[in-house]
Parts: C-alpha cells; sequence; structure tokens
C-alpha cells in the first residue's frame, strides 16, 4: 500500500503504468494490484486536480450543515461530486466521516483538515486556491483563514502539509519493505 | 463526577508540547516501560487482566483477557487500531496528536507481555497530521533507545511501524486490517479460523488493540490494577473517552468515569442542546449502534452492562446528539448511505441490503415512499440481521451489516408516525428538505431512485408486487 501512494506521488494519480510497476516490485499481476486499489477510495485512478477538496457529508457534519458546504464547493468551484475541473487545479468529492465531528462540518483539501466551515467560507476556499495556488498546503493556515470550531484544541502549529492529492505523510517513500505491497 | 484524567492528563495540564517527549520524560514518561522489561510476561498479563481494562475499540472486551488468548506460535505480532473512522468518533485523533509517545510506551509495555518483536500502528489515511506526529514519536523512541535492538539497555528488541490506511471503514475489523496491512484487499476474514490470537498477521499470532486502550496501560502499571479499577466506583473500571458531536452546545472529546448517566453527559457536560432546543434522539456509540431517546434513556447509567440491556451499546464512546429540528429520516438515510458505501461487498445480505435500505429512505425523504416501506424496511433489516435482535444474530463475516440496521430500529420501534407522514404528506418537511431530483449527495455505485432488477422490472414495479402480495413483516 505505500508502494501505492508513491507511486501517486509521481504522476498525480495512480496511471496503470504506476499500478504494472507495483506489480513488478511487489512480484504479483497488475491485475492484482488493481483490486487492491479499486478497494481504497484515497487511490485515485484518474487525474486528480492539484488541491483535493473532501467534504465530509456523514452524520455529525450533516446535522450541522454539510450539505451546504458541498453544494457551495460544487458550485463555486463549478465541479461536481467525483470530477476536476478542467485545469486540472481543483477536484471535489464528498466523503465519509474523517473524524472531525466535534468540529462539523469538516473539509479536507489533500487530507489536510479544516474544522468548522460553513456555505461561505468554503466559497472563500475555493477562490483562494485558485488564486494563491499554494505550493503547499497547510492545515493550521486554511484552519485560521476558513474554519471556526474545532474538535478540540489542536494546540500545536505546523509548517508542513501536503503538495498533492495524497496524504503529507514522509516515511512513505522509505518505509520499510515488509509493509509494502 | 468530577473525572480523574488518565489518558488526556498530560494533553490537559500542558497543552503547548505534551506531545514532544522532553515533556512526556519530564512527566514521567517512559519509567513504566523501562520497570515492564523486568517484570515477567505472567505478572504483566495479570496485572492488566486485574485491572479490568475493556477495549475501547467498539467491543469493550477484557484487554488482558484478550492478550491470555494469545497463541504460542512466533513470531508475534502487535497491531495498534488506528482506523479510526466510526461517524462521531474523533478521540483517537486526539490522543495521536497530542500525545503520540503515551501510545508508544503503551505499545513496548504490550509488546514485552506478549513476546512482541514488531509492532505495526495502522493509521487511516486520512489522518496524515495525526501519522505525522506518531512518526515523530517513534523517531524519537527509535534514537533514544526505547525502540529498536535492546531496549532500556535490556537484550529486548521491538521495531514499530507506522503505516498508513488507503481510506476504508472496514479496515477497523481487525482481520480487514489484517489483511489491508498484508497489502490485501481490507477484508474481513471469517472467524473461525482466523482470530487473530491463532492465525493474524502473516498467519502469526496477533494481538489487535485500540489505540485509547494502549495509551491506558503505562496509567495501569502506575497506579497499580487496582488503583485503576478503583478509580471511579463504577462497574466498569477507568475512564473512557466520549466523542460528543452533533445537536450540543459544547461538543469535543471528554475523558470520563464510566456510570454517571446521559442527562449529565448531554446537559451538563455538554451543555445541553444547541439553541435550547428540545433533545429528540442521541446515538449513545457511534454510528453503529442503536438510538437512545430521551422519553425511555435519558437517566440511565453510561456502562457497558445498562446500556446492552437497554438494547445499544457504547461502541466506540461516540455520542451524537440530535436535536427536535432533525428529520429521523435523513439522519437514518446518511447513517444507511454510510455502511453502503463502506460495505466491502463480501457478503450478499450486507452489499445488498445496505444498498436497499439506502434507496428505500431516499425515496421516503424526497416524497416517493410508500405506506409499506417501513415494514420494507424492517423486511430487509431482518435478511441482514435476523430478528433484529440485539446483540445481533450475524448473517455476514462482520458486524457491519447488522450495524448499519440500528437506525431502522429506532424508525419502527420510535418513530413511525414520522415516517408515515413522510409517505403522507409527500416528503420531508423538515429545515433543509431536498425534493426528488435534487441534489443530495448519494453513495456514487448506487442507482439514483429507480433501479431494474434482475428481471427487467423497476424498483416501483418491484413494490407495488410486494403490495400486492401483501407485503412487510
Amino acid at each position: 500500500m505505500p508502494l501505492l501512494y508513491l507511486a501517486m506521488a509521481e504522476a498525480g494519480y495512480l496511471t496503470n503504468e504506476g499500478m504494472e510497476e507495483v506489480a513488478e516490485w511487489c512480484e504479483i499481476t497488475p491485475a492484482q494490484v488493481q483490486a487492491v486499489a479499486s478497494f481504497y477510495t484515497m487511490y485515485k485512478r484518474e487525474p486528480t486536480g492539484t488541491y483535493l477538496i473532501s467534504c465530509c457529508t456523514s452524520i455529525s457534519c450533516m446535522l450541522l450543515g454539510s450539505d451546504d458546504v458541498l453544494h457551495a464547493v460544487e458550485d463555486e468551484s463549478g465541479v461536481p461530486h467525483g470530477e476536476t475541473d478542467a485545469a486540472g487545479l481543483v477536484s471535489v468529492e464528498h466523503v465519509e466521516c474523517i473524524g472531525a465531528c466535534g468540529g462539523a462540518p469538516a473539509v479536507q483539501v489533500n487530507y489536510e483538515l479544516i474544522e468548522g466551515v460553513n456555505a461561505v467560507k468554503a466559497r472563500e476556499l475555493v477562490r483562494w486556491l485558485r488564486k494563491a495556488q499554494p505550493q503547499v498546503v497547510n492545515t493550521d493556515e486554511m484552519q485560521s483563514l476558513f474554519g471556526g470550531r474545532r474538535s478540540f484544541d489542536w494546540a500545536i502549529t505546523e509548517e508542513g502539509g501536503a503538495v498533492g492529492p495524497y496524504p503529507a505523510f514522509q516515511p512513505l517513500g522509505t518505509a520499510k519493505s515488509e509493509s509494502d505491497a | 463526577m468530577k473525572a480523574p484524567l488518565v489518558v488526556t492528563r498530560r494533553m490537559t495540564d500542558h497543552p503547548a508540547d505534551s506531545h514532544t517527549i522532553a515533556r512526556y520524560e519530564a512527566t514521567g514518561g517512559y519509567a513504566e516501560a523501562k520497570r515492564a522489561i523486568t517484570m515477567t510476561r505472567d505478572d504483566l498479563v495479570d496485572e492488566i487482566k486485574a485491572s479490568g481494562l475493556l477495549g475501547r475499540g467498539g467491543a469493550a472486551f477484557s484487554a488482558g483477557l484478550k492478550w491470555s488468548f494469545l497463541a504460542p506460535a512466533r513470531p508475534s505480532y502487535l497491531v495498534v487500531n488506528a482506523d479510526e473512522s466510526e461517524p462521531g468518533t474523533f478521540k483517537d485523533r486526539q490522543l495521536l496528536e497530542r500525545d503520540p509517545h503515551q501510545m508508544v510506551e503503551g505499545i513496548v509495555i504490550t509488546a514485552i507481555a506478549n513476546e512482541v518483536h514488531h509492532a505495526f500502528i495502522y493509521i487511516r489515511g486520512e489522518y496524515a497530521k495525526p501519522a505525522r506526529r506518531v512518526q515523530q514519536a517513534v523517531d524519537e523512541a527509535y534514537e533514544r533507545g526505547y525502540l529498536g535492538e535492546g531496549i532500556f539497555g535490556s537484550a529486548y528488541s521491538l521495531d514499530v511501524t507506522v503505516h498508513l490506511g488507503g481510506g476504508a471503514y472496514i479496515c477497523g475489523e481487525e482481520t480487514a486490517l489484517i489483511n489491508s496491512l498484508e497489502g490485501l484487499r481490507g477484508e474481513p476474514r471469517l472467524k473461525p479460523p482466523y482470530f487473530p490470537a491463532a492465525k493474524g498477521l502473516y498467519m502469526m499470532p496477533t494481538i489487535v488493540n485500540n489505540v485509547e486502550t494502549v495509551s491506558n496501560l503505562p496509567h495501569i502499571l502506575a497506579m497499580g490494577a487496582s488503583g485503576y479499577s478503583g478509580l471511579t466506583g463504577s462497574a466498569d473500571t477507568g475512564t473512557f473517552m466520549t466523542s460528543l458531536s452533533g445537536h450540543v452546545k459544547k461538543p469535543g472529546n471528554y475523558e470520563l468515569p464510566h456510570g454517571i448517566t446521559w442527562r449529565e453527559l448531554i446537559y451538563e457536560i455538554g451543555g445541553g442542546v444547541r439553541d435550547d432546543k428540545g433533545l429528540k434522539a442521541w446515538i449513545p456509540g457511534g454510528a453503529s449502534a442503536p438510538w437512545f431517546i430521551p422519553e425511555k434513556h435519558i437517566d440511565l447509567e453510561i456502562t457497558k452492562e445498562v446500556t446492552a440491556s437497554a438494547g445499544s451499546m457504547l461502541g466506540s464512546g461516540a455520542v451524537i446528539v440530535m436535536d427536535e429540528d432533525t428529520c429521523m429520516v435523513r439522519a437514518a438515510e446518511r447513517i444507511v448511505r454510510f455502511f453502503s458505501h463502506e460495505s466491502c461487498g463480501q457478503c450478499t445480505p450486507c452489499r445488498e441490503g445496505t444498498t436497499w435500505l439506502e434507496m428505500i429512505l431516499r425515496r421516503i425523504e424526497e416524497g416517493q415512499g410508500r405506506a409499506v416501506d417501513l415494514d420494507l424496511l424492517v423486511d430487509v433489516s431482518d435478511g441482514i440481521s435476523i430478528d433484529l435482535a440485539w446483540p445481533p444474530k450475524m448473517t455476514t463475516i462482520c458486524p457491519l451489516g447488522p450495524s448499519a440496521v440500528s437506525p431502522i430500529i429506532a424508525l419502527r420501534d420510535y418513530f413511525r408516525d414520522e415516517v408515515d407522514a413522510h409517505v403522507r404528506r409527500g416528503g420531508c418537511w423538515f429545515p433543509g428538505a431536498v425534493k426528488s431530483g435534487g441534489t443530495t449527495p448519494q453513495t456514487p455505485r448506487s442507482p439514483l431512485v429507480t433501479v431494474t432488477s434482475a428481471e427487467g422490472r423497476s424498483s416501483d414495479q418491484l413494490a407495488s408486487d410486494r403490495d400486492r402480495a401483501g407485503g412487510g413483516e
């Protein structure tokens, strides 16, 4: 699984060539790799925008207006759920619970979290992403610009963040071979 | 009712740097792991067993007992389940971000108690930030010689690998998690024979414990089993973390003693219902748990036994509060949609049943419901979870399918009138209602409103066939 993320980091999404290369590394067939990749929602097998906006619409977020947030993001970006804009900049999806229910409604950009979003802030977020086009998507920066109530005090700020539509987790490239596949 | 904080003590007292190894060690960190090295395996297991610590992943099974089931074959593995994805739950995220060393020390203790030399932390992929924190903590522990070859100067070696999931709720189920860790599709395995304690990761004996469970261990050793079990005077020992969300004034994670009542939790700790509206219902233990209503359950104690005898569970500790303006059909639809989306597809009752439940609920909400639809929902649910009994009678490999029927039980038992009114009035009248053809977010793979059966009949025709046949229960 770490190899699949690595393949995504190379092309921005999981290409057939990427999956074939993973298959070679693991000494299994490309079909077996695809079977695994298609099981998980985070392996994107179609071109995905530089910024993947994931709006949570599960129960806790729904109770506090997540459908409005999703519709605001879709409307402002012109990108419906599961699709990417022509420029390849923004992808939009609605997702199931991302574990930020105390700060509902929650939105992630490239898996970096923003809590306490509303429809107005969601529109601002889309405009900001398109205009500023940050190299690194930083959760603390976005939370201060577009967020509201949080699940708990985050307390500690971070410098780094995500550089593409896959989780910003440094050791992925260096994970030990025994946990790979 | 003031709780003695255990796992959230450090992050409460030292919010700015509770995640650093310096603060962790300054507040007594890793002392218990050092002591555990000198203890025998039996003593450690007995101590945890005596503490009465219950697993905090949802099943509430005795942690010590779970350890004692570990088969003798070696190597054995430890997997920490940080695939927290039960809707409503966000406690583990806080523990991972704010006090990762506490979990790492718990891992060392668990490893020593179970002769484990390689532990894995499986973190859900969406938790990129918690994963970074945990990786940093693991790296620091390696640097100090608390992990790796010869930990704490002993002959014992322990490696820890942080693994990122791919976005699948089902991987929180322990055997699915193991499959996923092996690089396979995250489909649960049949038990028996694939009990993790006997045939787990790479077919070797494996302990799978939740983040909160593991995080409690250093404290149990520090306090001693009797100190820990005497913390609250309740039948369930120690504290529990609850994630409060939905229509409450003060949502958030709270570490609480077992044995307080729901009224105390919702009205005192949660500050009451948003805008002082009436309380309509709440979900006591994550989306999988059958719902509670104020008329019957508000003064019940929050313990495993009391909750189970009232027909629900504390599950992951997530409490989702719904006020009087909440449409129960929409809430049920949203929860069922979750399970429909997250069903791994192995077992027919779950794969097909959750899809049908979602579609029927959506058509009721959007104004195309029929008088028999509630009975139809109950009938489909009965196919997933026979008799809708509690605890569920299983028709499936794992409990995901039976979890999906929890909202249906609530509709049947408490909100029948509201469902009927949706049918009579041609849809939902609550704020934010979406009529048919609207843009309610849907599970991508589900058909819209009408589907066609194998024989070429639409769902409408199928339902009218049912009507003619008498339908329902």
